[in-house]
C-alpha cells in the first residue's frame, strides 16, 4: 500500500462524513431535487472520461471514452437541469391566489 | 507554483463548492441557488479537466460532450413531472455506464503496455468497472420498470438467491485473478459482464413501491464508483464527489428502508410481495362490507367539513391528477375549510415523489406535511381524503402483529372522522396485502380513475 492510497483514502473517508453530515437535515419536501441534485454532481466522471480520451492513442480507448464523455455529459446536463426545474416549482405561498378566479 | 498543483487546487475549491452548494439544497428558500452553485463548480472543474489535457483528441472530446449535453439537456426539458423517477434513473444509469467504461479503458491502456498494474490500481479499477456496471444495468432495468416498458412486479426465477451468490462470487474470483495471474481485460470484460447480468437479475426482482430505496441505493452505488474512479486517476475532485453522493445516497436509502420497516438487504433480496399473501389475505377481509359512494356524497361531506386531510399516493401520479386535486383543495379553501397535505416519506416511486408533482401544481409547500407532523392531527380531522395510496394508510401495520407490513410506519388516517378512499379498484397495493381500512365503517370509497373522480369532486363542490 503506497503513502498516496492513504492519503486518498483519508479524503475519501472525510468527504463521506461530510455527506452524512450535510444531508441528514434535508426535509422530506426536498427528497427529490436532493437526489437528483448528488446524482448530476456524480456525473463528474465525465472528467475521467476526458482525462482518459485526451491521453491516449488506441482507438478502442477513444471510442469507449467518448461514450463516456457522453454519458457524463448527460448525466451533468441532464441532472442539474432537471434539478433546476423541479426547484422552481417549489414555492411558500400560492402565486396569484386571487387573480384565477 | 507548478502547473499540476495549481490544477489540483482549483478542484479542491470547486469540491468545496459541492459542499456548499449542497448544503443550500437543504431548505426550500436557498435550494435553487445551491444546484446552480454546484452546476457552476461542475462547469469550472469540466473547464480546468479541457485545459489541462490540450488538444490531443480534442475533437473526439467535444463530439461526446455536444452529443452528451444535448440529449441531457432535452430530456431534462422534456420531461413530464410525473416522469421524474424513470429520469433520474437514467441519469444515472449513464453515470455508472461511464465510470465502468472508464475503468476498462484504463485497464486496457494499462494491460496492452507491458507495465503491469499495482495492487492500489488493481482494486480502485475493478471497484469501478463492477460496481458501475450493476449501476448501469439496475438503473436502465428500474428505467423500464418505471416508465411501464417492464411490468412494474417483481419477477424472480427458481432458486433466485442461488443464482445471485453464484454470479456474486464469480465476479469476485474473476476480480481475485487479476492479483495472482497475469492481468487480462478479457476477464475484466467477463466480470463487468456477470456485473451487468447480476444489476438485472437484482432489480427485476423489485416491485415498484420498493423503487424509492432502489433508486437512491443505486444514486449512491454511482457515487462509489465515481470515487474509485478518483483513485485510478489519482484526482481528488472524483473522491470528494463520489464520496459526497455515495455517503448522501446511503443515508437516504437509509430513511426509505426505516419509512417501511425494512432493512436494505430485505428490499433488494427479499422480493416483498411474491410470497406469504395467503395468510395476510385473511387478515383484513373479517367480515367487513365495502362502502362505495357518490362524488355528491363526499362533496358535501367536504365541503362542510373544518379539517380536510389530502393523503396522495402513486395512483395520483399515475392519473397526472395533481392539478385537480389542487383546485378541489382551492374550492375548499374558498369555503373556509383548513386543508393539508399528508405525504408519508415512501409515497410514490422515488423519495419526495408527491412534493413534486404538488409543487408542479403550484400547492405552497407549507401545506405539505411530514408524517410526524400530521399523525398526531388526524383525531382533530374531519375527513381524510386518500387518493391513490394503500399501504401507507394500512391500519394493520399499527394493529396486526401478523401483517407483512406490521411495524412499518404509517400515516393513520383512520383516527379522523370519517375517511374517503379514491381507487380504481379493489386491487390490493404493492404488499398484495388487504387494507382493512377500507373495511372500516367510517371509510367510505369514490371508485374510478382519480382524476374523473376529482373532477367530479370539483364540479360537485362548486354546486353544494
Amino acid at each position: 500500500m503506497t503513502h498516496e492510497l492513504v492519503l486518498q483514502i483519508t479524503v475519501l473517508v472525510l468527504a463521506a462524513f461530510v455527506g452524512f453530515e450535510v444531508i441528514s437535515k434535508v426535509p422530506t419536501t426536498l427528497h427529490t431535487p436532493l437526489m437528483s441534485g448528488t446524482n448530476a454532481i456524480h456525473g463528474i466522471v465525465i472528467v475521467g472520461a476526458i482525462i482518459v480520451v485526451g491521453s491516449t492513442n488506441s482507438l478502442l480507448v477513444e471510442v469507449l471514452g467518448t461514450i463516456a464523455v457522453a454519458f457524463g455529459a448527460i448525466n451533468v446536463a441532464g441532472g442539474f437541469l432537471v434539478t433546476d426545474r423541479m426547484l422552481h416549482m417549489f414555492k411558500a405561498r400560492p402565486p396569484g391566489k386571487d387573480g384565477d378566479g | 507554483m507548478d502547473r499540476r498543483n495549481a490544477f489540483d487546487l482549483a478542484y479542491l475549491a470547486c469540491a468545496c463548492l459541492f459542499i456548499f452548494g449542497l448544503k443550500q439544497l437543504s431548505s426550500p428558500r436557498t435550494a435553487v441557488r445551491g444546484n446552480q452553485v454546484a452546476a457552476g463548480a461542475m462547469g469550472v472543474v469540466i473547464a480546468v479537466t479541457l485545459w489541462d489535457s490540450g488538444s490531443h483528441n480534442l475533437a473526439w472530446i467535444i463530439a461526446g460532450m455536444v452529443i452528451g449535453g444535448a440529449i441531457g439537456a432535452y430530456s431534462a426539458r422534456a420531461v413530464k413531472m410525473t416522469a421524474m423517477p424513470q429520469m433520474v434513473a437514467l441519469f444515472n444509469g449513464v453515470g455508472g455506464g461511464a465510470a465502468a467504461l472508464i475503468a476498462f479503458s484504463e485497464y486496457h491502456i494499462a494491460t496492452s503496455s507491458s507495465v503491469s498494474l499495482a495492487n492500489d490500481a488493481v482494486t480502485s479499477t475493478l471497484f469501478s468497472a463492477i460496481v458501475g456496471s450493476v449501476s448501469f444495468a439496475g438503473s436502465m432495468v428500474a428505467f423500464g420498470k418505471l416508465q411501464e416498458l417492464i411490468t412494474g412486479s417483481p419477477v424472480t426465477m427458481p432458486g433466485q438467491k442461488l443464482v445471485n451468490a453464484v454470479l456474486f462470487l464469480a465476479v469476485l474470483g474473476l476480480a481475485a485473478s487479476q492479483y495472482v495471474g497475469s492481468q487480462s481485460e478479457g476477464v475484466l470484460a467477463l466480470a463487468m459482464v456477470l456485473s451487468l447480468l447480476l444489476g438485472v437479475i437484482m432489480v427485476m426482482a423489485i416491485g415498484g413501491a420498493d423503487m424509492p430505496v432502489v433508486i437512491s441505493l443505486l444514486n449512491s452505488f454511482t457515487g462509489l464508483a465515481a470515487a474509485a474512479t478518483g483513485f485510478v486517476l489519482h484526482n481528488n475532485a472524483l473522491i470528494i464527489s463520489g464520496a459526497l453522493v455515495g455517503a448522501s445516497g446511503m443515508m437516504l436509502t437509509r430513511m426509505m428502508g426505516a419509512a417501511m420497516n425494512r432493512s436494505i438487504a430485505n428490499v433488494v433480496f427479499g422480493a416483498f410481495g411474491t410470497g406469504g399473501g395467503g395468510e395476510a389475505a385473511a387478515v383484513g377481509a373479517s367480515g367487513g362490507q365495502v362502502r362505495a359512494t357518490s362524488p355528491d356524497d363526499v362533496a358535501v361531506m367536504l365541503a362542510y367539513a373544518r379539517r380536510v386531510v389530502i393523503v396522495p399516493g402513486y395512483g395520483l401520479a399515475v392519473a397526472q391528477a395533481q392539478h385537480n386535486v389542487r383546485e378541489l383543495a382551492d374550492q375548499l379553501e374558498r369555503r373556509g375549510v383548513d386543508v393539508r397535505y399528508a405525504i408519508h416519506p415512501v409515497a410514490g416511486r422515488m423519495p419526495g415523489h408527491m412534493n413534486v408533482l404538488l409543487a408542479e401544481a403550484d400547492v405552497p409547500y407549507t401545506q405539505l406535511y411530514e408524517m410526524d407532523d400530521i399523525n398526531d392531527e388526524f383525531p382533530r380531522t374531519d375527513v381524510s381524503l386518500v387518493i391513490g395510496a394503500n399501504d401507507v394508510v394500512n391500519p394493520a401495520a399499527n394493529n396486526t402483529p401478523g401483517s407483512p407490513i406490521y411495524g412499518m410506519p404509517v400515516l393513520n388516517v383512520d383516527r379522523s372522522a370519517a375517511v374517503v378512499v379514491l381507487k380504481r379498484s379493489m386491487n390490493t397495493g404493492f404488499a398484495g396485502i388487504e387494507n382493512e381500512l377500507f373495511y372500516d365503517p367510517k371509510t367510505t370509497m369514490l371508485f374510478g380513475d382519480a382524476k374523473e373522480s376529482i373532477m367530479n369532486l370539483v364540479s360537485a363542490v362548486k354546486a353544494v
